[in-house]
């Protein structure tokens, strides 16, 4: 899958997750740049993900999503 | 939706409509003028099929609706979670559970597994809130470690026996402090196997010790009067993958995964709901194609599909057994059914296939009126409440009717096999049982004596504004070639609405389509649950250069109640007018089964006269004939 749809799919994720549609994603995108993107936000994030594309992240993975370019790239290579 | 999903789905819901998000937000911003009609505008929210982050975002309203819940403004309840591990991420979900039931709940968890400081300390945060229900919850890890010491299986017996008496001394604690009923969740068995199929001869085996507590859970719960959430039941049946997350667990502490926790809230609201009387007491299906396969009004007692013989015929009477179970439990059975009375219920009384016999249906109704009116009907000769029916059908226009007219009842959406609806019953907890008294044993016979017949004022129901909602295309015109092997067949297999009941073959159908001022006219109607193929068929001929005859006139039952016949009757009248007619003929002739078309022509605005043989003739006059409103958008395919 591109890495374009995947941030389709996360464009409404983060819209249920924070209850905002105004958040602008980008790979550089992180949790210092969203108000409430706490642990429990970041586990939501991760597990809607999951559910969405139908794929289960290693814990490697979840340990090293430090900004959504982290987490596309790793959906990107589950997907294929 | 992308990809597959991995958590159980609460399938039994219909899904979120396109507007759903847009009605959330709304209710987040609602300035809540009335209390109310804001609640049941988040109650109505609930009843769909969400993922955690929807169910998240409905909270969110519901939390604000709680806040500014005037006293007594709905039933309510005050939950604590008491729990090993992380259960925070769970409050949503119970407390979305506990919505689609109409029930107020708000919620308490301790600081991170400080449940029994909280139960010893009189001044916690947990007397504070006062709970009216405690759910316990501890962990496979946490359970897991008990075992440790154990060198024998007569150890491990005796670990697991003190760690359940361990569980039996706090909900001692909470019921006599605090004056909570309990719920206790059985121990997920999450944890692999070091020994393998013999796992249970390794004394200090985690996995071996999580089944020995299950095991000693269900008798002391049954003792103390506890109930039971049985997670290891649910994961045994969806799959450990669908429950547990190493990515939540490991990241969070979250032992329940987070997509998982719809249904985990479902699963206790629903003990919630029957501790406070609210389960379903009555099973009411529908017939054709629900209970048996085929039509019983156009296949007759000896084309039905039921019982050994073919798959789909077992798979019907393994509903009807299951319907039975049910019955043995003490839940009433019901039908209503679109048919003619006497023609329903000859497969329980005639039919050896059938497991469900005509006694084991407490009340049974059939007879041409719309389902909502007819399940009203049903609650009041029960003397229940609407809210005690669960509503059985295959028909997706039949369920969205009565969701609509009738929010109170439960009408799980059903999976398309039938062999599936047993399962789509039990997984939906529709009946949700606490404890099986003698009174639940007699009920269905209770009840039974106590049916009453009287007749009633009906409310209401806004079937017009339902049957707009359907946006129906009505497509009718000439069948070509390829349509006519199905056109004969519906001439053919259709009793019930069939004015004339003439069998044709197919060369008599293309005589009719060949012969010169005459019109041989097909009808399919889509809506927006789909296209419902071809659905009726009209033939007709100028008798005369005045009048049109209709020859013909059939449609299947399954548009019965749709306004597809008035439609029918403008698109006739076009025809006749452009033959040059100035009036329609219509012929009902009787059969056994076609007594529901009686009075059609009447009702459509024939002048009828009724012969000795019971035959009506009627006479439509096009000159005075103003069109039929319907909500029905015709298209001609020809003109």
């Amino acid at each position: 899958m591109e890495e374009a749809a995947i941030y389709g799919i996360l464009q409404e994720i983060f819209a249920e997750v924070f209850l905002r549609d105004d958040i602008s994603l980008a790979a550089s995108l992180s949790a210092r740049d969203v108000a409430g993107w706490d642990s429990i936000k970041q586990i939501e994030i991760i597990m809607a993900t999951e559910q969405r594309l139908g794929i289960r992240f290693t814990s490697k993975e979840i340990d090293d999503f430090h900004c959504l370019g982290d987490l596309v790239a790793a959906a990107a290579r589950h997907v294929k | 939706m992308v990809g597959m999903t991995s958590s159980p789905e609460l399938y039994w819901l219909p899904r979120q409509p396109p507007d759903w998000r847009q009605r959330v937000g709304a209710l987040i911003d609602d300035p809540v003028e009335n209390w109310s009609a804001s609640w049941a505008e988040a109650v109505a929210l609930a009843k769909f099929r969400l993922s955690f982050s929807a169910t998240n975002a409905l909270d969110v309203a519901a939390r604000r609706l709680l806040s500014l819940r005037p006293e007594r403004a709905a039933p309510s309840c005050r939950l604590a979670a008491l729990s090993s591990s992380t259960s925070a991420h769970l409050a949503a979900g119970i407390r979305v559970g506990a919505l689609r039931r109409g029930i107020a709940l708000e919620m308490y968890e301790p600081p991170y597994g400080q449940y029994r400081q909280d139960l010893a300390d009189p001044r916690s945060g947990l007397y504070a809130f006062d709970p009216t229900i405690a759910l316990f919850a501890f962990d496979a890890v946490f359970v897991a470690a008990h075992a440790l010491g154990a060198t024998t299986i007569a150890d491990a017996n005796r670990l697991a026996d003190e760690l359940v008496n361990s569980f039996r001394a706090l909900w001692t604690t909470a019921i006599n402090r605090l004056g909570v009923s309990i719920i206790q969740q059985t121990v997920m068995p999450r944890l692999p196997c070091s020994g393998g199929n013999n796992e249970h001869r390794l004394p200090a085996s985690g996995a071996a010790f999580i089944s020995r507590v299950n095991q000693r859970l269900r008798e002391a719960c049954d003792e103390a009067g506890v109930d039971l959430l049985s997670l290891d039941a649910w994961v045994a049946q969806d799959g450990i993958e669908h429950w547990f997350s190493s990515g939540s667990w490991y990241g969070a502490k979250q032992e329940i995964a987070l997509p998982a926790s719809p249904m985990y809230g479902d699963l206790a609201a629903r003990l919630i709901a029957a501790r406070q009387g609210r389960s379903a007491k009555c099973c009411v299906f529908d017939l054709d194609n629900t209970l048996w396969g085929g039509v019983i009004g156009d296949d007759g007692l000896d084309k039905i599909v039921i019982g050994a013989g073919s798959a789909a015929g077992e798979a019907f009477l393994n509903l009807q057994h299951y319907a039975l179970d049910l019955r043995r439990r003490g839940v009433i059975l019901a039908v209503c059914s679109k048919n003619d009375e006497a023609i329903a219920i000859e497969p329980f009384e005639s039919h050896p296939e059938m497991a469900l016999k005509r006694q084991d249906v407490t009340c049974f109704v059939a007879n041409w009126h719309d389902k909502p009116r007819n399940l009203q009907t049903i609650a009041q000769r029960l003397n229940i409440g609407l809210d005690a029916l669960v509503f059985i059908d295959d028909n997706p226009f039949e369920r969205e009717l009565v969701r609509q007219s009738l929010p109170e009842i439960f009408v799980p959406e059903l999976p398309d096999d039938p062999s599936l609806f047993p399962r789509c019953l039990s997984d939906a907890g529709c009946f949700e049982m606490i404890a099986l008294t003698d009174e639940d044993v007699r009920r269905a016979a209770v009840y039974a004596e106590n049916a009453r017949r009287d007749s009633f004022k009906n409310e209401t129901v806004d079937l017009k504004a339902y049957l707009v909602g359907l946006n129906m295309v009505l497509r009718w015109g000439r069948p070509a070639e390829l349509d006519v092997a199905r056109v004969t067949q519906l001439i053919n297999k259709t009793n019930q609405f069939n004015l004339t009941t003439r069998r044709l073959n197919e060369s008599d159908v293309r005589a009719a389509m060949a012969a010169p001022r005459a019109a041989v006219l097909q009808f399919r109607l889509v809506d927006r649950f789909g296209d419902n193929g071809l659905i009726a068929v009209a033939i007709g001929h100028m008798i005369d250069d005045a009048n049109f005859m209709i020859d013909d006139w059939l449609m299947s039952c399954r548009v019965f109640g749709r306004q597809v016949e008035d439609a029918m009757l403008n698109v006739l009248a076009a025809v006749a007018r452009a033959m040059g007619a100035n009036q329609l003929n219509g012929m009902y002739r009787p059969t056994e089964r076609n007594g529901m078309v009686a009075d059609l022509l009447a009702r459509l605005g024939f002048t009828t006269q009724k012969a000795s043989n019971g035959v009506v003739t009627g006479v439509l006059n096009l000159a005075y004939f103003d069109e039929r409103q319907t909500a029905i958008c015709v298209e001609g395919e020809f003109s």
